[in-house]
């Protein structure tokens, strides 16, 4: 009889930053598998195949539809490829085309420039996982690292702030900044979250309580100051999981769209969920821009895109790390 | 692991003091970001659910009005029932469905690059997953309608009453399955595969010792997925949103929705921060299991 051992909800961090048993044995099990080959592993290799088609059909087929020209979607709705690809739909979703053209390409003529929603998301992604991962990294060290009355009662505080929703905060939030007269502006998109978030808080105490202390305790007796130690000693140590958190801190944010919405919809500030959910309300009802809302649509996931390819094995190891958020 | 401090040892006596002033200055950025931001908030959204408060007013207070009047109220109450049928479903087909996927991805060894393929579809914000689909379902030229034809099948309609939410619900579970089966999969990576080897040498199959060996030792990562996803999905919004064009039919008319309508569409602040109040109340009883399911794991670990 097997009596099954506990199983570590949140990994520690040496788990999840060597590779699984399964994958470091490379070839031979590779080999192992084949032979062993049963028909009811075909059907999980056949099912693992149709799993795959299933996830990424639907954004081939977004691009496919990005490049076709839209007088040609009903003739060429069924096919695989667009007869005549054409960059016209990304061309004006962009702005690079005039009215007249964006017209004639099927478009509504409504003014678009994806160019600046994306360096505008990218500025909202980028400030808040820097600077907010910073903040956190701080408070996390002050309260895995430092002795001080109430420790641990402000943590909890911070911790009690993963039980509160987002809408609960989002209705005050937004009169704040109403009130300040920050709507729509960079400082009113990016304010509620810049500075704090209770989960990065918690992710980074775990780990810097997972460091050896005995570094520092020599270096405190040297003489070195707790921002010394901070920022010169663990900070660079903890490169690693800092950029970890930083990366689910830009997919979250690059999927953010409740706040942005109403917080930053003008022509300036807005990012790209947003800009997508208003161009499609541009666009008629009954016989909507397809090939242009496609276009939009390739351009908001090419970026995400990006980051599986060049992070994909750290973002699939992170979710390991985090083993939860 | 204890959230309090560490036992104050000699050797560090002598630098306690200089400690508590850094420790501060450490923390000033973040609490003032959680006072402002996080606390604050919390209070006035409190104090708006008891006034009228329509952006333009000074907040009055009309005591329990809103409160009443969400008791009587037919459309949240509908939004409510429509946002569990949503959570109920989602969670336990999505669970289920990610269990397997793990399973495969565990059993089969799956590459990185295929698990970060599956990983795809929770990467892309929601906006676009719901313009793709609404896309691919088109009433005349939508692909997916196409094959369903092609085979014999009848097409599907966001538009049709009894089939707009099992088509969200779909949707749902496909844009989060890569990332609840990373999850899990992570949860079974800490399986022993000696157990798996003694399992086949015992003669069991697969399918056994997925319910004899794998379940079991992974079920706290269940417990902690099954809460996550269930707050995750009480939240949905942009789907319903976007799926429809910024006008969902009824069916498919979740409380975030109706919330966000009230609040932004109708400026009623106060009966939308009274709602707020009332779903924050469910998903803290919600979270709070999950934090004890999590706290209940880390006493088995020790």
């Amino acid at each position: 009889m097997i009596t099954p051992p506990d199983v570590d909800l949140v990994p520690s961090t040496n788990d999840s930053l060597t590779e699984t048993p399964a994958r470091s044995r490379g070839l031979p099990s590779i080999v192992r598998a084949l032979r062993r080959t049963t028909p009811g592993k075909a059907v999980a290799w056949a099912a693992v195949a149709l799993l795959l088609l299933v996830s990424v059909f639907p954004f081939y087929w977004m691009v496919r539809t990005a490049f076709t020209p839209a007088a040609e979607l009903i003739g060429d709705a069924s096919q695989l490829t667009p007869s005549n690809p054409t960059w016209i739909n990304f061309a004006r979703v962009l702005g690079l085309t005039t009215t007249e053209e964006s017209v004639a390409a099927g478009g509504t003529g409504a003014t678009l420039n994806f160019v600046r929603y994306t360096a505008n998301t990218l500025f909202f992604a980028g400030s808040i996982a820097i600077v907010q991962t910073l903040s956190c990294a701080m408070a996390a060290y002050s309260f895995a690292r430092l002795r001080f009355r109430g420790n641990s009662a402000l943590f909890g505080l911070f911790l009690s702030g993963l039980l509160i929703p987002g809408i609960f905060t989002l209705l005050p939030n937004f009169a704040l900044i109403r009130s300040l007269g920050w709507l729509n502006t960079f400082q009113g998109l990016i304010a509620p979250a810049i500075l704090v978030s209770p989960f990065a808080i918690f992710f980074l105490r775990q780990f810097f309580l997972s460091l050896p202390r005995e570094v520092e305790e020599a270096a405190a007796i040297d003489g070195v100051g707790v921002f010394g130690r901070f920022f010169r000693m663990t900070l660079p140590m903890s490169r690693g999981p800092v950029a970890t958190m930083m990366l689910i801190t830009v997919v979250g944010i690059w999927k953010e769209f409740m706040w942005p919405l109403v917080a930053a919809n003008s022509d300036g500030t807005r990012v790209l969920t947003v800009a997508l959910q208003r161009f499609q309300a541009q666009s008629p009802n009954t016989s909507p821009d397809w090939t242009g809302l496609m276009a939009a649509s390739t351009i908001t996931v090419i970026p995400v895109f990006i980051l599986l390819v060049l992070l994909g094995r750290q973002l699939v190891q992170s979710l390991n790390f985090s083993g939860g958020k | 692991m204890p959230l309090g401090t560490q036992d104050p040892t000699p050797t560090r006596r002598p630098i306690h003091h200089r400690e508590r002033w850094a420790a501060l200055a450490l923390l000033v950025p973040a609490m003032v970001g959680f006072v402002v931001f996080w606390i604050l908030p919390s209070f006035r959204s409190v104090w708006y659910s008891l006034t009228d408060f329509n952006l333009l007013n000074e907040p009055g207070f009309i005591g329990l009005d809103n409160y009443r009047e969400l008791v009587n109220d037919d459309v949240a109450r509908n939004s409510l029932l429509v946002t569990f049928q949503f959570v109920f479903f989602s969670v336990v087909l999505g669970t289920l469905l990610s269990l397997v996927t793990a399973a495969m991805m565990q059993r089969l060894r799956l590459k990185t690059w295929v698990r970060s393929l599956l990983l795809l579809p929770w990467l892309v914000p929601n906006v676009a997953i719901a313009l793709i689909w609404a896309w691919l379902l088109d009433g005349q030229l939508g692909y997916l309608n196409h094959l369903l034809t092609a085979v014999g099948l009848p097409g599907v309609s966001f538009y049709n009453a009894s089939q707009a939410m099992p088509i969200i619900i779909a949707i749902g579970i496909w844009s989060g399955l890569g990332y609840t089966a990373l999850l899990f999969f992570a949860g079974m990576t800490q399986v022993p595969t000696e157990m798996y080897e003694a399992g086949s040498i015992d003669g069991a199959t697969e399918t056994r010792m997925f319910f004899s060996i794998t379940l079991p030792l992974i079920r706290p990562v269940i417990a902690l997925v099954v809460v996550m996803s269930a707050i995750g999905s009480f939240q949905v919004f942009d789907l319903v949103l976007i799926g429809y064009g910024g006008n969902p039919i009824p069916a498919v008319r979740t409380i975030f929705f109706y919330i966000y309508q009230t609040s932004f569409g109708f400026f009623r602040m106060g009966y939308g921060s009274a709602m707020a109040l009332v779903l924050a109340v469910i998903l803290g009883a919600l979270t709070a299991i999950q934090m004890r399911a999590m706290r209940a794991n880390r006493s088995d670990l020790s």
